[in-house]
């Protein structure tokens, strides 16, 4: 495929890309997000992410996993400063994006783009396909003339696998696949540094599935770009992501490259969520028969003393009640369990 | 020579009328659910898998055009009179669905909705019934059942009330329970707790389980015999082992190559099927699956291919003859 997109700054060239010496494009530093939430005619607070941090470097995808209420969504949007966060530093293109406000946020926004989980309600219903890819070229860069903003979309339509015959339909006229497309295309087309993917296959049939996968990988490597990929489906995030960080109750419990998670996680909740995940094929399916993990995740609102994972860890003991475990370095990963060294390979 | 099956569908069709012609969501679907087994039915979106599911109980929507035959036991469940078939809902077979909030009365406690099966099919005394539903809280896994009993669908988690709807589905021990994408909604953890529980379900009550799925890994996990479901029809049905070391339709094929794995290499690229399902106001005259199939020949886009065995147990609705593999090399 040949893609007609302006070219991208070369990896290294620095003070294009906003990325540091080391390739490191965004870091996060303990992040916290909390929710004010009305509980028996009073308020709580939510603490939905808590002290979460990680990096992010240039034409990397990282993953974010974890089941739902675990904070992975919310990490997302505080980062796009669509929620509030009540702590941290996210440092990106050497500003904290987390302290941007008015004009300055505006013209951030160009620099992360997001993909969202339904395609077809992230498109305006009233606006043809042309003039959806065509808007953020207008807001954003409005040097440009309508021709070349024409070729532009254009270009980007052909990279996503649409034909300029799509220019002139509608949302309803797209099937939930092809819908995906056009939401790519369209956070592609101003060339961000950094893409949030929010469960972007979650919606899809299976069948469709693998063509959007196969896609937005493509992508990826062809143009260098840099994912934040937001899942609940591990084999998924196997197949698309570099890195993968594992949430539980707002907080990490793992982070490690994706081979070494898969082959020799080192967190007790890391390998529940492994071994819960169904494998198409019955034979493996039914040799690896364990006991599931029991329980489900307690609310955010009472989540546990120490570390949150310990009521339905089959590890636990009584220093994980009183201590948070912080996150190490044990193997190949950096895990947030007292007991790290004793899950096996 | 075994027992007849219980339920013997032949001939299914489920259609609804519309603007431009009737839509047809099930088109001529033969289908046995044996006595005790656990039969998976995948299929994507639009396949009418869900469909098929709602008109065994006479579910589906008032409009609907219904023709052929489910036959359970001595009865035919296609004809019968509401009053009937209310013998048969819920007592004899029964059903789980994939939202357990919306399928649970938020006004009535769990107790209630527990036991008005009982008391409407085995006109049970309210301390027997109680007494059962308790035990059958205890059989799903629910701790505390008396204090359960209490509580509104609301105070439970998802998979609670998923566990609450299986108790009311199995509490006056069906012949066989159907199953529409009862792990969907849920976490991943909690999906593996609900699949043990209905393999355990199944080998201490002998119920049959029929399970709706879009997820061919939920099938390799727990079903005995596999039926696949593309636009309206099942275009191959197998025992689970021989289905995914056999496939002997382009269909299943291609789903099952085209699913990222947690336990093989990484591939670099998924195998993937071309195009989109076709709309069912519109289907092609041929096999449904042609204009996305890899195999097809000149007589595909003609001839819908019959449901035919091809080796004992294993059916297929395809013109190709001989083996598939053409996906399995453009794995990297």
């Amino acid at each position: 495929m040949n893609l007609q997109l302006p070219v991208r700054a070369a990896p290294g060239d620095t003070a294009a890309t906003g990325a540091d010496a080391a390739g490191v494009l965004l870091t996060v530093n303990e992040l916290s997000v909390n929710y004010r939430v009305t509980y028996r005619r009073g308020h709580m607070l939510l603490r939905a992410v808590n002290c979460v941090s990680f990096d992010l470097s240039r034409g990397e995808t990282l993953g974010l996993v974890g089941e739902s209420g675990s904070g992975k969504s919310t990490i997302a949007r505080a980062l796009l400063r669509l929620v509030p966060a009540a702590s941290g530093v996210a440092r990106f293109r050497g500003t904290d994006l987390l302290q941007l406000s008015g004009a300055r946020l505006q013209a951030m926004r160009r620099h992360l783009q997001l993909i969202f989980q339904d395609p077809l309600a992230s498109l305006d219903p009233r606006m043809n396909i042309g003039d959806i890819l065509d808007e953020p070229l207008r807001v954003f860069e409005p040097q440009l003339s309508r021709p070349q903003r024409l070729q532009r979309v254009l270009a980007v339509t052909c990279a996503v696998g649409l034909g300029s015959e799509h220019l002139h339909r509608f949302a309803h006229e797209f099937s939930g696949g092809q819908a995906q497309r056009i939401g790519i295309a369209r956070a592609l087309i101003i060339n961000p540094d950094l893409i949030v993917c929010d469960e972007p296959l979650s919606a899809l049939d299976v069948s469709i599935k693998s063509q959007i996968s196969n896609l937005l990988k493509d992508l990826q490597r062809q143009l260098h770009l840099s994912l934040l990929f937001i899942s609940h489906d591990l084999a998924a995030v196997r197949f698309s992501c570099d890195r993968v960080l594992v949430l539980y109750l707002g907080r990490v419990m793992e982070i490690a490259g994706c081979d070494a998670l898969f082959k020799s996680a080192r967190h007790p909740y890391t390998r529940a969520l492994i071994r819960a995940a169904p494998i198409p094929d019955p034979v493996a399916a039914r040799a690896r028969r364990t006991v599931p993990l029991e329980g489900e995740m307690p609310s955010p609102l009472f989540a546990p003393s120490g570390c949150v994972f310990r009521t339905r860890c089959p590890m636990a003991i009584d220093r994980c009640t009183h201590e948070i475990p912080l996150l190490r370095q044990v193997g190949d990963s950096q895990v947030a369990c007292h007991r790290a060294e004793e899950v096996g390979d | 020579m075994s027992a007849p099956p219980p339920l013997r569908i032949r001939g299914l069709s489920v259609g609804y009328p519309s603007d431009h012609g009737s839509i047809q969501a099930v088109r001529a679907v033969d289908l046995d659910v044996e006595a005790g087994e656990f039969l998976g039915i995948v299929g994507e979106s639009g396949s009418g898998k869900t469909q098929l599911l709602l008109s065994i109980l006479g579910l589906s929507a008032p409009h609907a055009l219904l023709a052929g035959s489910i036959r359970y036991r001595e009865q035919e469940l296609l004809r019968l009179r509401t009053s009937a078939l209310n013998q048969v809902r819920g007592n004899r077979i029964s059903m789980v669905f994939q939202d357990p909030m919306t399928a649970l009365n938020p006004y009535l406690r769990i107790g209630r909705q527990i036991t008005e099966v009982l008391r409407v099919h085995r006109n049970a005394s309210a301390r027997d019934a109680e007494r059962r539903a308790i035990e059958m809280l205890e059989a799903v896994h629910i701790p505390e059942g008396a204090r359960r009993m209490r509580q509104y669908p609301h105070e439970l988690s998802g998979g609670m009330r998923q566990r609450v709807m299986i108790a009311m589905a199995l509490i006056a021990e069906p012949e066989i329970l159907l199953a529409d994408e009862p792990s969907t909604a849920l976490d991943v953890t909690v999906q593996a707790q609900i699949l043990s529980l209905f393999q355990e379900l199944r080998a201490r009550t002998g119920t049959a389980i029929v399970l709706v799925t879009h997820d061919l890994g939920v099938i390799a996990e727990v079903a005995d015999r596999v039926a696949v479901m593309y636009a309206g029809r099942i275009m191959e049905q197998a025992p689970v082992h021989e289905l995914f070391a056999h496939p002997r339709h382009p269909y299943t094929e291609a789903l099952q190559q085209s699913i990222p794995r947690i336990d093989a290499p990484r591939p670099t690229h998924l195998a993937s099927i071309g195009g989109t399902p076709p709309n069912p106001a519109a289907l092609p005259a041929g096999c449904a699956f042609a204009p996305r199939c890899i195999y097809r020949m000149p007589v595909c886009e003609s001839v819908a291919p019959p449901l035919v065995e091809t080796e004992p147990g294993h059916w297929k609705a395809c013109h190709h003859e001989g083996a598939l593999g053409k996906l399995r090399g453009e794995v990297a």
